[in-house]
């Protein structure tokens, strides 16, 4: 199953995977959304959308349907379940 | 000797960039638009070291040189255009610590065009909170510029840029990439066509309109022998340009910059779950709107009531001082109340201005974006529609310019048309004064009833644009990706210079504008008001004396007499002189009734007066007669030219110096015979102003952002008959 950053839950953390298409906006290549970067999910607004991401040091909010088009690969991490 | 050079400051959005430009220039600034667009263009003269006077000009905030915005295809066309005069002699670059990777993109996009570029890193203060070190010199050397730590908070490192522009002729031109790698092939091609074109700026005209394109813009013909890629493959090769850039700045960051994680700590994640929380958030956001209200309506109305008193008694002083005539009469009736009428809004332009620069300044505004857009996206709206609402209360017009940042043209283009719809202060002279006259003083669980119908009108201004929004949405059929990006700058104390430059910029700018309409109408409203064509203006004096003669005052006047007479019994019941001096106080209510008639008279019969009497039909059903008729048709060109109108005509003859107010409650409809201003029109009055779309400033600022004729005229249409339906019903229903 493809893990997107919208499955990500507060505080969780995944890596950008390759991707080929060009239906990510480059404002957000230029922040730093780009294949290898790391990225956090910080919070989530309050009717669940839009969600609030630290990519690459950049702290940006992007809707649930965006979310969708970044595909990434989980990091486990043993903090995570405090 | 004196030497001119062009600096221009470049940065991402929130990098302090204003902060170094306030620094730079102090007040040596001046504010305009860029010819043509609306896109705001502020320039400075700074003087340096060694005799160089330098012109800097403060670019709007961009990320990048890819441009996706009207804001950043300025700074691209200035950049690639050296004929331009405001071409710069040296770029600088402002970054800011924290976020100094990504500022570095824009950065070697810079430097590529061969700019002499040199760096600025901002907000250095934070550094040691969130564990930043960095090895300035090894920097300078990969990045081959040279770099000022700065802090405008702190007042730190400001002189170091002034000299390294001074030096700007030591800078290196020499580019930090080779952007052709991402596609030798195809810049090979480019080479081969355009031989004496530099590659990478042809790159940048290329792709200019890859992600916008200006409605008015044709698209970039280069050669007709030169095969050119699909949108989609120049969309994948700018995705490789920036991986390619991100390679080479984190290669260099790797050795120059450090952050010790564990000694960074920040309020970003402490107040972020506080002011995005699923109650607390609303609810912060909630009191700070109803403080940002309670000093509009409350604080300021005590300088309001002090410019008021002033005005009034220049109007008196002029007429007292200056020798008796029209010009006399033009300066103290015509001039200054319609000054009076615009100065009196300060206070509360004011007030709004200094909060959404203080929401803006310290961050918190994205999070009202970021809590906001899953409500307003049922109504075709974004998350950043609410910053234009909420400018909209202080003013349409920086209202629809704040629309700019929203990503798609679907949403912004509702926001637009439905902005103008929140009560903006032009609206709040005309809602004061007639709720002050038809609304009851009582008092509701606390609250005043007054109060209680100006939060109303503002709710109801609210829920008509989410309304016609919601509409606009079902109806429009514009395909636009919803796209929707904001950064979340982290939190800041704002800069006091900072929020009072803004202030004092946007209160002047808000003053000139509206205030030349307002003095302009008011002098021709003067004129009209009080000349005349036809016999019966001539001959006024004549036809009223023998008319007060023939069948004594009339009813308004008695009115007037009468109450004059139980105020004066009340106060001099007990004087021995009483009875002489009553005859005498009578001779001189009289003599002042005798006086209001003739003025009434004139106006009646004056340029003006046809004009209310001709569209008279028109709004008598709404509860109005011809004045309100002059003053809805003045009120045309901006609302809050209703209150200086009837100032104007209430005026007009009349030598005493009374307030509009208490002309207005002596009013009498002559149709009715009751009270002009009584609850039923003036609720439809209030009704009419709130739904109205009367601001030809409003509709020219729309013409410029939807660059058609088409939004506005529509947006004309369906508002004021909207408001004319309104208030119709209201009346009949009140009366």
């Amino acid at each position: 199953m493809l893990i997107t950053v919208a499955d990500l839950r507060n505080g969780q953390r995944g890596v950008i995977r390759e991707f080929q298409h060009d239906l990510l906006p480059i404002k957000l290549l230029e922040l730093g959304c780009l294949p290898g970067n790391e990225v956090e999910l910080v919070q989530v607004a309050p009717l669940n959308d839009p969600i609030y991401i630290n990519v690459n040091g950049s702290h940006i909010a992007i809707r649930r349907a965006t979310a969708l088009q970044i595909e990434i690969d989980l990091i486990e991490d043993q903090d995570s379940h405090d | 000797m004196t030497k001119n050079i062009n600096v221009a400051l470049i940065g991402n959005p929130n990098t302090g960039k204003t902060s170094v430009f306030n620094e730079l220039t102090g007040l040596n600034q001046k504010v305009g638009n860029y010819p043509g667009i609306t896109v705001e263009k502020k320039e400075g003269i700074c003087k340096l070291p060694r005799g160089v006077k330098a012109h800097i000009l403060d670019l709007p905030g961009t990320y990048s040189l890819n441009t996706t915005s009207l804001d950043e295809s300025v700074v691209v066309e200035l950049l690639l255009n050296k004929n331009n005069k405001d071409y710069p002699d040296v770029a600088v670059v402002i970054s800011d610590v924290e976020n100094l990777k990504r500022n570095l993109l824009l950065f070697t996009q810079i430097k590529d065009l061969k700019i002499p570029t040199l760096l600025v890193i901002n907000m250095s203060d934070r550094m040691s909170k969130k564990g930043i070190t960095i090895n300035l010199s090894l920097l300078e050397e990969k990045l081959d510029t040279r770099i000022a730590l700065v802090s405008t908070r702190k007042n730190k490192g400001i002189d170091r840029i002034k000299e390294l522009i001074a030096d700007y002729k030591n800078l290196s031109t020499k580019p930090n990439l080779n952007a052709s790698v991402i596609s030798p092939e195809y810049f090979g091609r480019l080479q081969t066509v355009f031989p004496n074109e530099d590659l990478y700026k042809l790159w940048l005209v290329i792709t200019q309109d890859v992600n916008f394109s200006p409605v008015d813009k044709k698209p970039i013909k280069i050669s007709e022998d030169f095969e050119t890629k699909s949108k989609s493959e120049l969309k994948r090769l700018q995705q490789k340009e920036t991986i390619y850039r991100y390679k080479f700045i984190n290669n260099i960051l790797k050795e120059t910059y450090q952050v010790d994680r564990t000694k960074a700590k920040g309020l970003r994640a402490g107040l972020d779950r506080v002011l995005t929380h699923k109650v607390f958030g609303y609810l912060t956001f909630f009191v700070i709107l109803l403080t940002i209200f309670q000093a509009i309506f409350d604080w300021s109305s005590y300088p309001m009531d002090f410019i008021d008193e002033q005005f009034a008694a220049g109007s008196e002083w002029i007429k007292n001082t200056l020798p008796e005539g029209a010009f006399t009469n033009l300066i103290a009736e015509g001039v200054l109340s319609g000054i009076g009428g615009i100065v009196i809004f300060i206070p509360q332009i004011a007030f709004l201005f200094l909060f959404i620069a203080l929401l803006e300044e310290s961050g918190y505004m994205s999070r009202v974006v970021f809590l906001m857009d899953r409500l307003m996206r049922p109504f075709g709206l974004s998350g950043k529609s609410v910053v234009p609402l909420i400018s909209g209360t202080a003013c349409a017009i920086p209202a629809v310019m704040a629309t700019r940042n929203i990503d798609s043209w679907k949403e912004r283009l509702i926001t637009i048309l439905v902005t103008p719809f929140t009560t903006c202060s032009a609206r709040l002279p005309v809602y004061l004064i007639i709720i002050s006259l038809v609304i009851p003083e009582g008092r509701f669980m606390g609250l005043g009833y007054q109060a209680l119908a100006l939060m109303l009108l503002y709710l109801m201004g609210f829920g008509a644009a989410i309304f016609s929004a919601m509409l606009l949405n079902r109806v429009l059929k514009i395909k636009s990706r919803s796209f929707f990006m904001a950064e979340m700058p982290s939190y800041k104390l704002p800069l006091f210079k900072n929020v009072a430059f803004t202030v004092v910029e946007k209160t002047k700018s808000f003053v000139l504008g509206a205030g030349k309409i307002i003095l302009a109408i008011s002098i021709v409203l003067w004129f009209l008001g009080s000349n005349g064509f036809s016999e019966d203006f001539e001959n006024a004096e004549d036809i009223v004396i023998q008319r007060i003669e023939n069948e004594g005052f009339s009813a308004n006047s008695q009115a007037f007499i009468k109450t004059g007479i139980e105020d004066f019994n009340l106060s001099a019941l007990a004087l021995p002189e009483y009875r002489d001096s009553l005859q005498a106080f009578n001779n001189l209510l009289e003599e002042k009734a005798k006086v209001q008639e003739i003025a009434s008279y004139k106006l009646e019969h004056s340029y003006i007066g046809y004009m209310g009497k001709a569209i008279e039909p028109l709004v008598q059903p709404m509860g109005y007669d011809w004045k309100i008729g002059i003053a809805l048709i003045t009120s045309f060109a901006a609302r809050e030219v209703f209150v200086s109108t009837l100032a104007t005509i209430y005026s007009v003859g009349n030598d005493e110096e009374e307030t509009i107010k208490n002309r207005m409650a002596a009013e009498i409809n002559e149709q009715t015979k009751k009270p002009l201003f009584n609850l039923a029109s003036g609720i439809s009055l209030l009704l009419f102003y709130a739904f109205a779309m009367q601001c030809m400033s409003t509709l020219a600022i729309v013409k410029k952002e939807t660059n058609s004729w088409k939004w506005p005229l529509l947006q004309l249409a369906f508002m004021s008959t909207f408001a004319y339906l309104i208030s119709l019903i209201a009346y009949q229903l009140l009366k």
